[in-house]
């Protein structure tokens, strides 16, 4: 870092006048060269110190002690506390009650309570739970509609933060579901296999075709640097008219339709339903669950996620250690859309049944905002993936009942993302961390005004 | 430019007319939380003087600097100017009050010429809002004439050395009238000629009345211009020193305790040249050649010092030998088995171990724990794994020892590596890469940045690795750290080799050759006295070098050597 001029410059300044001996000027006292309380436990952290450290978050100590974890759940809050805002800003009483504000304040800001909680009574008995459902079957009839949806922000979302954890940015989830799709779905509706066998393969089909989408974007970033935030938004493009042309073809169109729907996948290549034929809920969530354990395992427990997470960290120091940084991008890159790829299956053969140039939805693109709020670890991406598909069911519920528009969710989801990505703003406003914020902005001032001029 | 109100006390007026300034420090204390950096510290700057704050890293140095700049509000204790209490909000306060700092990176916009720079944050405007750099060139121009500096208002600050670029952070201050100089750490970043220059740069700025807080733990600089030294240590001012003190006493007021300065070391006994280096050369991107036809060999049981200024070629041929490089040419054999063009990891596995020259960058991962960054390029091998599945608990178990091995002070083998303290962080590294059986050692800076107490025992290790009959090779910039570690001396110079030398070698014919010099010319150079004129020698020193006594002795030759300009 240090004395990182190159060497024209070590003797570009001959001063004629100057007798000090070269000789004697390169012998700055190494010995008394000092650095680092060693001997002393430093007065600063280190970090304080250099404050130029690469990578992100990583050992569990740190993940405790930046309380990443909690900015997350705070985010939450904060977004649903302006989602209520909003809703009531939209609610026709508390229009009529603000006109007369200054006489009978307790009128509005009752209304203002009652419109927010309305929707969000509505929007909880539409993800998780109804009490005023038929049977007790109606009643966790929404808890099962969310976690049907979840699962494919789940393995998606697991395929993102994975390769974060590896320093890449994966936006190509949708494109990697969606050639998983056009995989999984064919070998489900052309091949006639028997039960079992047929959604193996389906499933094998459909990671395998994510796991090549994304691999290809590890291999091209590997071999030519090519960006992976472009290739990955390009493939997923390709992806997209892809498969809008097969669902045109006669390989992949349902006889006799004209719109672009696919046959419908035999019985034997559909996920079976966990629990029976009155929820929707299919095997592709346990398969989630399984790869959270997995993606959690790899990265933790073995040599390969110790990898990832080293040429994430440090791509440098991970290459002066000999782990071979191109083959880890590709290999992760590949994992990534394997698990991308199980999303695609979930979604044709759990949830849909057939292909449309729909089904990856936006699941894909949700897929980052699930494991940016997950903080790219394994459960905290499940958990993530949880909320969302709970916002999703939700929504359609709280419109239904109390008329607050299915954009709402869109806007809170927004809103966490927004939160997340300002930590500092968030622990500002829930009072958070005094003792951390004075350093920090002292930091910061101190470069504002050095730049700035100062100095 | 910011120009808020001076609460307590304006002194701005007072201090611009009166242009030299006593400021002083008074009870400064403060903590970050419950970490106390500065406690209750006392530091009076006399006018026109070079005061030099005398410390290890992490001593609490450069955050009692910050809170003199305004950059931290004290938690407790007051800052007087003329015995004047004044308390600063932000960097804008402390220059209105006369004080400047020139901070140990550098805070200059690299695109803008050195008179945008200078001008940044303080433009002078013509009439109609427009940009008048005119004032600031003619500004610069009469302090660069004044003080010899040499600096084009009109160049590119990132088409200008480190040491220039240090001057137009200097002329940033002097142009805002800063009476009071803060210099945290300048020559950090120098080489040892542009060290020189800023030595006497530093004396004039002195004699013209400005006074410099000079904060630095190289103690021949220390001792070469300061007039009055206080040495921190711990947060806490533990005395003052004047510079006629001795080195050692200075090192152990330092450090705390006393500190051996020379390295108790058997005589080699080279055995088979078992590492052999032949006709490499490096081919940099841009074409040049890095390493250029370089031929070396180490034997077993002989430590071999690279010496040379930095960027002459060190890191490519530590890289090169490593398999870092893409374009290599030539040969190096370890145990007879050609090593060019292997992959890092075959080339570690056949016995390499290396230390990195940048631990922070290179050595360690910042975020990891400090047992991961303990088996970082062992972390597929057993103990630690079996096929893919790692055992936490053997990497833990590792960890244990190692640090109990290697004295890395933390409560902890779980800690993020990146908390550790630059000597710690170094002795992570050294304990990694010396804990496997090696065929070829090769430690890069092996000391930088890293206090006494660490360098004695990481010096202690290096010759015991020698000792178990392990080819070292050590590449360091710090010319005492060759002549205390080598048997053998090899110089580099443009990615040359000028030659390879005894360990006796003097000081000042090394000095030539890193100059480029061939030790031939070198040593006729030295005895014939000063002919060079960019590499002047004046002194012939005795062949014990070594000697602390010695060392001593050139440190406080120095000023005089400075007076002459």
């Amino acid at each position: 870092m240090s004395e990182k001029h190159p060497p024209k410059h070590a003797d570009q300044h001959p001063k004629p006048h100057q007798p000090t001996p070269a000789a004697d000027e390169t012998a700055a006292g190494v010995a008394v060269d000092t650095a680092g309380g060693t001997i002393s436990p430093s007065a600063l952290p280190a970090s304080a110190q250099s404050g130029k450290l690469p990578g992100g978050p990583d050992t569990l100590l740190r993940k405790i002690f930046t309380g990443s974890g909690m900015v997350s759940v705070l985010a939450v809050l904060l977004a649903l506390v302006i989602g209520g805002l909003l809703i009531a800003a939209t609610d026709e009483r508390v229009g009529a009650t603000s006109s007369y504000i200054f006489a009978r304040p307790t009128d509005f800001l009752s209304a203002v309570w009652d419109a927010a909680t309305r929707s969000y009574v509505a929007l909880f008995q539409g993800s998780v739970f109804n009490p005023r459902g038929s049977s007790l079957a109606a009643r966790f009839a929404p808890m099962m509609e969310t976690l049907t949806i979840a699962t494919p922000l789940i393995t998606a979302g697991l395929g993102v933060a994975l390769a974060f954890r590896a320093g890449l940015f994966n936006i190509g989830a949708q494109g990697q579901i969606i050639m998983a799709g056009i995989l999984a779905a064919w070998v489900g509706f052309a091949l006639h296999l028997p039960l079992g066998l047929h959604l193996l393969l389906v499933l094998v089909a459909g990671i395998m075709g994510g796991a090549l989408w994304g691999g290809l974007v590890g291999l091209l970033k590997a071999r030519t640097g090519a960006h992976e935030v472009i290739v990955t938004i390009m493939f997923n493009y390709i992806a997209l008219y892809f498969l809008r042309y097969l669902l045109n073809t006669p390989a992949f169109q349902r006889p006799g339709e004209s719109n672009p729907i696919s046959p419908i996948l035999d019985p034997t290549a559909i996920y079976p339903q966990i629990f029976g034929s009155q929820y929707r809920l299919h095997l592709g969530f346990v398969l989630a669950i399984a790869a959270t354990v997995l993606v959690w395992w790899l990265l933790n427990r073995s040599t390969v996620g110790f990898e990832f997470r080293a040429v994430g960290a440090n791509p440098k120091a991970s290459l002066t250690a000999g782990i071979n940084v191109s083959r880890s991008t590709i290999l992760v890159m590949a994992i990534a859309g394997a698990l991308a790829g199980m999303s695609g299956v979930a979604q044709v053969a759990g949830t849909e049944k057939v292909l449309t140039d729909g089904v990856a939805a936006t699941y894909g693109f949700d897929a980052i905002t699930v494991a940016l709020l997950g903080r790219s670890t394994p459960w905290g991406t499940f958990a993530a993936g949880l909320l969302f598909g709970a916002f999703r069911a939700g929504a359609v519920q709280m419109q239904i009942q109390t008329g607050t528009p299915i954009d709402i969710v869109l806007v809170v989801q927004s809103l966490i993302v927004l939160f997340i990505a300002a930590p500092p703003l968030v622990r500002a406003v829930f009072g958070l961390n005094p003792r951390r914020k004075k350093p920090a902005k002292a930091g910061k001032s101190q470069q504002a005004a050095t730049t700035g001029g100062a100095a | 430019m910011l120009q808020p109100p001076i609460p307590s006390g304006s002194c701005t007026d007072a201090s611009r007319l009166v242009r030299v300034l006593k400021l002083e420090l008074r009870g400064i204390t403060k903590r970050f939380g419950s970490l106390l950096a500065n406690d209750h510290i006392d530091v009076v700057v006399e006018p026109g003087q070079i005061h030099c704050l005398l410390g290890e890293n992490g001593a609490g140095k450069s955050t009692l600097m910050n809170v003199l700049y305004g950059l931290y509000e004290p938690s407790e204790g007051e800052i007087l100017i003329d015995d004047k209490p004044v308390s600063f909000r932000g960097p804008g306060d402390a220059m209105a009050a006369g004080i400047g700092m020139v901070h140990q990176h550098f805070m200059l916009v690299p695109v803008f010429t050195v008179a945008e720079n200078v001008a940044l944050g303080a433009e002078t405007t013509k009439a109609g809002g427009f940009l008048n750099l005119e004032d600031t060139r003619r500004k610069i121009k009469q302090i660069s004439d004044r003080y010899g500096f040499d600096v084009d208002p009109d160049a590119l600050v990132e088409d200008l050395p480190v040491g220039v670029q240090q001057r137009v952070e200097i002329i940033k201050a002097l142009v805002r009238d800063a009476r009071v100089l803060i210099l945290d750490e300048p020559t950090a970043v120098l080489t040892p000629q542009e060290t020189d220059e800023l030595l006497d740069i530093m004396r004039q700025l002195k004699s013209s009345g400005t006074s410099i807080v000079f904060i630095s733990h190289k103690l021949r600089e220390v001792k070469a211009v300061s007039d009055t030294i206080t040495v921190i240590r711990r947060g806490k001012v533990v005395g003052s020193a004047s510079p006629g003190d001795s080195t050692a006493e200075l090192a152990s007021m330092m450090v705390g305790r006393a500190v051996s300065l020379t390295l108790d070391k058997a005589p080699a006994s080279p055995k088979e040249k078992t590492f052999q280096v032949k006709d490499l050369t490096v081919i940099a991107p841009n074409g040049q050649h890095t390493v250029d036809g370089i031929s070396f060999d180490i034997a077993r049981g002989e430590i071999l010092a690279v010496a040379g200024v930095q960027g002459n070629g060190q890191t490519e041929l530590t890289e090169a030998i490593l398999g870092l490089q893409d374009r290599v040419q030539g040969s190096i054999l370890l145990d007879n088995v050609e090593l060019v063009g292997r992959s890092v990891k075959d080339v570690l596995n056949a016995g390499v171990g290396f230390v990195p020259e940048d631990r922070s960058v290179d050595g360690l991962i910042g975020t990891f724990s400090i047992a991961e960054n303990l088996i970082l390029d062992r972390y597929d091998q057993p103990p630690f794994a079996k096929g893919i599945s790692m055992s936490p608990a053997k990497v833990l178990e590792n960890a244990k020892s190692r640090i109990d091995e290697f004295d890395v002070r933390t409560p902890s083998g779980l800690l993020a590596a990146g908390t550790l303290s630059g000597g710690n962080q170094q002795k992570v590294v050294m304990a990694r890469e010396l804990s496997r059986p090696l065929r070829l050692f090769i430690a890069s800076q092996p000391t930088r940045g890293v206090d006494v107490g660490s360098i004695e025992f990481l010096h202690k290790r290096i010759v015991s690795e020698r000792d178990q009959g392990t080819p070292v090779m050590i590449i360091s910039t710090e010319l005492d750290e060759v002549m205390e570690l080598a048997d053998r001396i090899a110089v580099l110079y443009k990615g040359k080799l000028v030659g390879i030398v005894p360990a006796g070698t003097g000081r000042d014919v090394l000095g030539l050759m890193m100059a480029g010099i061939s030790a031939e010319d070198a040593a006729s150079a030295d005895h014939a006295g000063p002919v060079k004129a960019d590499t002047p020698a004046t002194e012939t020193p005795p062949a014990d070098t070594k000697d602390a006594a010695t060392a001593e002795r050139r440190a406080a030759s120095s000023p005089e050597g400075g007076d002459h300009v």
